[in-house]
């Protein structure tokens, strides 16, 4: 079927439970049913020939332009091909409204209309289930009830107004031609609990698009933000949604496992979980877009999930909060551009990374301060967390980033551990937070203070640095004025942030996160770049340079806007798991950090908000 | 009724429900198993409502009405031959699941307003997949589990009532 697709290639379509992405090429090559960290069904973008795919589009070489729907997920490709121009336009049904008959479960709708002229189509549906492990599965011919694929509880039905053969290598496949105004439509439903939803063909599909559509725009009618980045904005807004698993409201790092941080490479790692440092940043995201009842709803998501392990916090949980320690490899699988092992699971679970109290209780502080209702138990585990943060500071950790090279006395740590005693203080003193041993957490805030400006900093480089009594800088340190312990405008974070240019700049304006990076082969860190940016916003250089450098940044997404945890500093092409939230989030941060340092530039009236009260 | 003995309502209300609910238990419990994707109380909602959640809820409420109807023909059948035990139960277990089986499934699409024809295709209102036969569309082991289930019925309910 041609070239693989790069990680840059791929658009993402999602309903709150599940995602998928579809290539430049109208192939899906990657679907995980039901829920995002369940076993994939389409995998060939971790392996072309084993992983399974299903393609939709013209079968020799075409002109691709694609976008979304405005405002939407839904994804429109359009093939110009010699004769024509066909259209195909994939997603996964919303609704906003109640509707008067049984809705699938899950569901891809898929369709193919010819815009001009007359076009020859190929469909290949070549589903894998379990990461392709499944070679050859059965697919049953149900006739007018569709396509049966059953494995294990998942029942998988392919409906489509077109004539599909089993193919003798596997799959179905089907070759025809339309004329312009024609269109062909294909509906895959999938249940593991009930007797399967059929979804009707034809106009039925047209109106499943017309109404996700308006589902996505009303829920995108919602965002806040009125600055110049309205587009990266609101793209960004609608990755985090896709990623928010509906039910219980917790973000995903991504979609995908394995997509190699490094081409070739063993760094492949399984990001379909909800990362504890993600928390603050991505509360905060959500606040500053408007978006209350998902800030909330994550918020009350991570004090849940942290609930049965309190006081001790794992690096992620799953969708439903349960901790998943296991990790396992698909030896079966090619990996991404030839990137093995592909992993399933993450040992990173039982890491320590004492940033996540920092990164969580800060989460939770945003709540309060917009007058969130925290109950009494959340109140006492808020109390045993910081309990638990004095008792254990000071030892060393795996840090943010996750390192499996053993545990080393990070900074960055430090810096979330004052952080959290730090916003325990404050809650306290709003009066939301009774009864913490209010002495105890001041001197462990100023002793984690004492260490950070003592050993945290070098003298000699006149910059904090990634470890204590180390030499080396970490991008990471940037969020020393993001969590309010230093300003952006002190000499100390000057200092920093020019050594961080210096040792960590890349290409046009990108940033590695760390010093080792480039040895590693890795790229430069997606959302480093933009804390770097949302540093300058916030008085760490002139606002102008603040905006260029999220402007170069921004340059690098992909057509349809999306970013990936890491940039090629060269190409600018994505690399890791993809779309990255995190990435995402620190781009709608940036954004929100420039529209507050604009204002000030342009005097208005405006309401005081917290962080100006702090500074 | 048959044998000379009245039927004791109040035992039939109490067992027939203990019976229900365990009925119920099970057959949840096979679907969790992976063992059959048949759900009573889904298909039952559904005759009722569009909405999935709301179509789980009021069906398990028919269902354990149904349980109840139900449970009143066994104890009818105790009451004919005079005694009840759990292999009487179990005896009328096996022709309950025959007759679901062999003869409600088959015409469920008939009867269902929200389910599909095989022989026509989804509409826009019929969109639920039929059982097909003996409920094989709903996963192989669906008769098997349907059988256990309702032997299980049977059993307990032959074993708890009392004339």
């Amino acid at each position: 079927m041609g070239r693989e697709a790069r990680i840059h290639d791929y658009a993402i379509i999602g309903d709150g439970r599940s995602t998928a992405l579809v290539s430049r090429r109208g192939a899906l090559d990657w679907l995980c049913w039901p829920r995002f960290d369940c076993a994939s069904l389409f995998g060939a973008v971790l392996d072309e020939e084993r992983g399974g795919t299903w393609r939709v589009g013209p079968p020799g070489p075409a002109r691709v332009e694609r976008a979304y729907l405005e405002d939407t997920n839904v994804l429109c490709t359009r093939f110009h091909v010699e004769g024509g121009t066909l259209e195909v336009v994939d997603l996964m049904p919303m609704r906003d409204e109640p509707v008067g008959h049984v809705v699938a479960e899950h569901q891809v709708l898929r369709c193919v209309s010819c815009e001009r002229g007359e076009v020859e189509v190929e469909v290949l549906y070549d589903p894998r289930p379990e990461y392709g492990r499944v070679k050859r599965p059965r697919l049953e011919d149900g006739g007018r009830l569709g396509w049966r694929l059953e494995h294990e509880r998942l029942l998988v039905t392919l409906r489509a107004d077109v004539d599909l053969r089993p193919r003798p290598e596997g799959g179905l496949y089907a070759r025809f031609r339309l004329r312009a105004g024609e269109r062909r439509h294909f509906s895959l439903t999938a249940t593991d609990d009930a007797p399967a939803v059929l979804p009707p063909l034809g106009d039925f599909t047209r109106e499943y698009v017309e109404r996700t559509t308006r589902a996505w725009r009303k829920w995108l009618g919602r965002c806040q933000y009125d600055g110049p980045y309205q587009r990266e904005v609101r793209r960004s807004a609608l990755v985090l949604k896709t990623l928010t698993f509906g039910p219980s409201g917790a973000v995903v790092a991504a979609p995908t496992t394995s997509l190699p941080e490094v081409l070739g490479g063993s760094a492949n790692w399984d990001y379909r979980y909800c990362w504890v440092r993600d928390s603050a940043l991505t509360a905060r995201a959500l606040f500053g877009l408007g978006y209350e009842d998902e800030a909330e709803a994550f918020v009350t998501w991570l004090l849940r999930a942290s609930w049965l392990t309190q006081p001790r916090m794992k690096t992620f949980y799953d969708v439903y909060g349960r901790v998943r320690e296991k990790e396992r490899e698909l030896p079966w699988l090619r990996g991404h551009a030839g990137s093995r092992p592909v992993r399933v699971g993450n040992l990173a679970a039982s890491q320590l990374q004492l940033d996540s109290y920092g990164e969580v209780i800060d989460a939770v502080a945003h709540l309060a301060r917009r007058g969130g209702h925290l109950d009494r138990e959340e109140l006492k585990m808020l109390r045993r967390f910081g309990e638990y943060v004095t008792e254990v500071w000071d030892q060393p950790d795996e840090g943010i980033w996750e390192p499996r090279t053993g545990r080393r006395r990070h900074t960055f740590s430090r810096l979330m551990c004052w952080a959290a005693l730090d916003r325990l203080l404050e809650l306290h003193q709003l009066r939301t937070l009774p009864g913490i041993p209010v002495e105890r957490f001041v001197e462990h805030r100023e002793r984690l203070r004492l260490e950070i400006e003592t050993r945290g900093w070098n003298q000699r480089l006149r910059s904090y640095v990634k470890e204590l009594d180390g030499d080396e800088v970490e991008a990471d340190l940037l969020l020393m004025a993001w969590y309010g312990f230093e300003n952006a405008r002190s000499w100390r974070m000057q200092g920093t942030h020019a050594l961080i240019e210096e040792r960590l700049g890349v290409g046009d304006e990108l940033l590695y996160r760390g010093e080792s990076s480039p040895e590693r082969g890795e790229g430069a860190f997606g959302i480093c770049c933009f804390w770097r940016a949302e540093f300058l916003a916030r008085g760490g250089g002139p606002f102008e340079k603040a905006e260029e450098v999220f402007h170069r940044v921004l340059r690098h997404a992909n057509d349809v806007g999306l970013f990936g945890e890491e940039l090629e500093p060269e190409t600018g092409e994505a690399r890791g798991n993809f779309p990255q939230a995190f990435t995402h989030v620190g781009l709608i941060s940036a954004a929100l950090a420039l529209e507050e340092a604009r204002r000030h530039r342009q005097p208005v009236w405006r309401p005081r908000r917290w962080e100006e009260a702090r500074t | 009724m048959g044998g000379g003995e009245d039927v004791s309502w109040l035992n039939w209300l109490v067992w027939g429900f203990a019976s229900t609910v365990f009925l119920t238990a099970l057959m949840a419990g096979s679907q969790r198993l992976r063992l059959t994707r048949m759900n009573l109380p889904f298909l039952l909602g559904t005759m009722v409502t569009a909405d999935r959640d709301k179509a789980k809820l009021y069906g398990v409420l028919m269902h354990l009405g149904n349980g109840l109807v139900f449970s009143l023909v066994y104890v009818g059948a105790f009451h004919a031959w005079g005694r009840a035990s759990w292999w009487l139960g179990a005896v009328v277990g096996v022709v309950h699941a025959v007759f679901v089986l062999f003869v409600v499934l088959p015409v469920l699409p008939a009867l269902h307003p929200r389910m599909a024809r095989a022989t026509q295709g989804p509409t826009e209102v019929r969109q639920l997949e039929p059982p097909g036969f003996l409920g094989l569309h709903y996963g192989m082991r669906t008769p098997v589990s349907m059988l256990v289930a309702h032997v299980s019925f049977g059993v307990l309910l032959g074993l708890l009532y009392r004339f």
